[in-house]
């Protein structure tokens, strides 16, 4: 593993009476990294996140988070590390500013309540009740706390689930901010968009294993997931004739469109452009859409995320 | 105060026992006054023994307590503080209570102060130390509110909180000696009746302090932070270690009878002789 990594995890096991829940899980994450685990739901993902934050008590493997045991470094782990949980609250009656003045008052490092309600667009919400916040504000207001005492790594789980699309984007806008403060950053998500936009490397995690590490862009060359080639022609061609062009696995006619399935883009690019100046026809338009991680996860497992 | 259960069950519902006791039961007698303030009291102060308990198992439920995990506080300190905060919303209830008896009901006196003052806080603590434990034996909600509901009608109606000891079958007076609430009551009429200070209050105090120390441990033994962490079976018969000063004090008051004549001789002082003087006058 690299020296310069931030969160170390190896052969990480968890289990919960019969069931292996985490089954040998390995991975680091570099400083400044934002450091996706993407996987469906009861994918064991939870599990190793909270393993890392010390909240539950691993059955095998080893890890470290800035160089600290979360089992065995008690207080001064606690000070390194900030953490938005998936199934958490506030007593309904506190305040916003009280939690955030709460939180921060039990570490010895800690931000302005000030500045964090500024930061995450609290400061009219400030002596609102927890029970009076939307979903979204309750999940800045956990963000702001997973950040009161300035922590080294940041463990985000599902932090942008249940929540409407809207309030997503405005989500991995501040979590891009603290990308950019170069933090480091470990994600759980069962969202693509999420993982593709935010996280400079993803491990896809499936029934407690990881069974693909990387960044999303080699994660895709990586993988054998088709590209989709849409294009319309000025004339109406043959299926068979464009199903021969080389790289193209498959070839459906939609609606005046041509989808050509590729593995190889730019050689089916070339090869359709010969074969249409060939036939004195035109080429009106062409996109390409590249596999997404969704793709990619189902030519892993043969299941789609959210099955 | 931003909590209505809150605050009927520490402020409201402890004033109208003292409506109901001192302008029901004590029947315009003034010197009876004292000795139902002291079982106000001792209500007001068990009262933290139900409140933190409930408290601290809804926290569980609703994941508060797992946020307060990953910061650098301990079970110790989440417990120690709960105590705390508890103990401080306990004292302003205790002030109006004395202020209504001696204002509206015409209590004369105050009783011993020191006295009360240490029974009140060595009590208090005691009490909601006995809800931390009730806390962490229990699961959910509806186990801890039947544990809850069995052990306070136990402390309501046989520790002379609500009827006087006295006029209690024999029997029953026995099994009391064996309460908690029963020397918190005790102690408080004897402070508002006999002005015994806390000198002469060790037995009493002795046992809260013990009582509250061991459950205290206890419950930052088996503290859960997760609702999904159940309770080991073990930690059911620690629990019951947290009594063992009541059962010793019981076996010894039950031998030499100190706390039944010290309760027979107060409230034939304050209740019984005063209302029979009633009585007879024309």
């Amino acid at each position: 593993m690299p020296s310069t990594a931030a969160i170390e995890v190896e052969n990480l096991v968890k289990r919960y009476g019969n069931v292996e829940a985490v089954r040998g899980v390995s991975f680091s994450v570099n400083e400044g990294e934002v450091f996706g685990l993407l996987g469906p739901n009861g994918a064991g993902k939870t599990s190793t996140v909270e393993m890392l934050e010390g909240m539950r008590v691993p059955d095998g493997g080893r890890l470290s988070v800035c160089g600290l045991d979360p089992q065995r470094s008690g207080g001064e782990f606690k000070n390194v590390i900030g953490a938005s949980l998936q199934a958490t609250a506030l007593p309904d009656k506190m305040r916003v500013r009280e939690a955030l003045d709460l939180f921060g008052s039990f570490y010895p490092r800690r931000k302005s309540t000030a500045e964090l309600l500024k930061r995450f667009g609290l400061e009219e919400k400030r002596n609102a009740f927890y029970s009076q916040l939307s979903g979204g504000q309750k999940q800045r207001l956990a963000l702001a706390m997973a950040l009161v005492n300035d922590p080294r790594a940041i463990f985000l789980d599902e932090p942008t689930a249940g929540l409407d699309p809207q309030v997503r984007r405005e989500i991995y806008d501040v979590i891009e901010e603290l990308k950019k403060e170069k933090k480091t950053i470990l994600i759980t998500t069962h969202y693509i968009e999420e993982a593709e936009r935010l996280c400079d490397r993803v491990a896809i995690v499936d029934h407690g294993k990881v069974i693909a590490i990387g960044t999303p862009r080699e994660l895709k060359e990586r993988s054998g997931a088709v590209t989709r080639i849409t294009v319309r022609l000025a004339q109406p061609e043959n299926n068979g004739a464009l199903n021969t062009l080389e790289g193209v696995t498959e070839c459906r006619a939609e609606t005046g469109e041509y989808l050509l399935y590729s593995t190889k883009v730019p050689r089916t690019i070339v090869a359709l452009v010969k074969h249409l100046e060939e036939k004195n026809n035109e080429l009106v338009s062409l996109e390409i859409s590249a596999p997404s991680l969704e793709d990619i996860f189902l030519e892993l497992t043969g299941r789609r995320l959210r099955d | 105060m931003r909590n209505r259960a809150f605050l009927f069950f520490s402020l409201i519902m402890p004033i109208a026992f003292l409506f109901i006791y001192a302008g029901i039961f004590g029947k315009g007698n003034r010197q009876a006054v004292p000795y139902l303030l002291a079982e106000v009291l001792a209500l007001t102060v068990m009262g933290s023994f139900w409140g933190l308990s409930v408290q601290l198992v809804t926290f569980r439920e609703q994941g508060i307590l797992r946020r307060f995990r990953i910061t650098p506080v301990g079970a110790s300190a989440m417990l120690a503080s709960s105590l705390l905060s508890n103990y401080i919303l306990t004292l302003p209830t205790i002030v109006i209570e004395f202020f209504l008896a001696r204002w509206i009901f015409h209590m004369t006196g105050l009783g011993n102060l020191a006295g009360v003052f240490v029974l009140v806080t060595a009590g208090t603590i005691s009490f909601a130390s006995l809800g931390l434990i009730v806390a962490s034996v229990t699961n959910t909600m509806q186990e801890t509110q039947i544990i809850n509901q069995i052990i306070w009608f136990v402390f309501l109606f046989l520790s002379g909180a609500t009827i006087p000891l006295p006029l209690l079958p024999k029997m029953v007076q026995t099994f009391s000696l064996y309460l908690p609430a029963t020397y918190l009551v005790s102690g408080l009429q004897r402070s508002m009746i006999d002005l015994v200070g806390p000198a002469s209050l060790g037995a009493e105090l002795t046992s809260m302090v013990g009582c509250a120390l061991i459950a205290f441990l206890i419950s930052a033994q088996l503290f859960r932070w997760d609702a999904e962490a159940k309770v080991p079976r073990r930690a059911k018969i620690w629990a019951i270690s947290a009594i063992i000063p009541f059962l010793l004090l019981g076996a010894w008051e039950t031998a030499n009878g100190r706390l039944r004549s010290h309760s027979l001789k107060d409230f034939n002082q304050t209740v019984e002789e005063p209302s029979r003087l009633q009585l007879r006058q024309p």
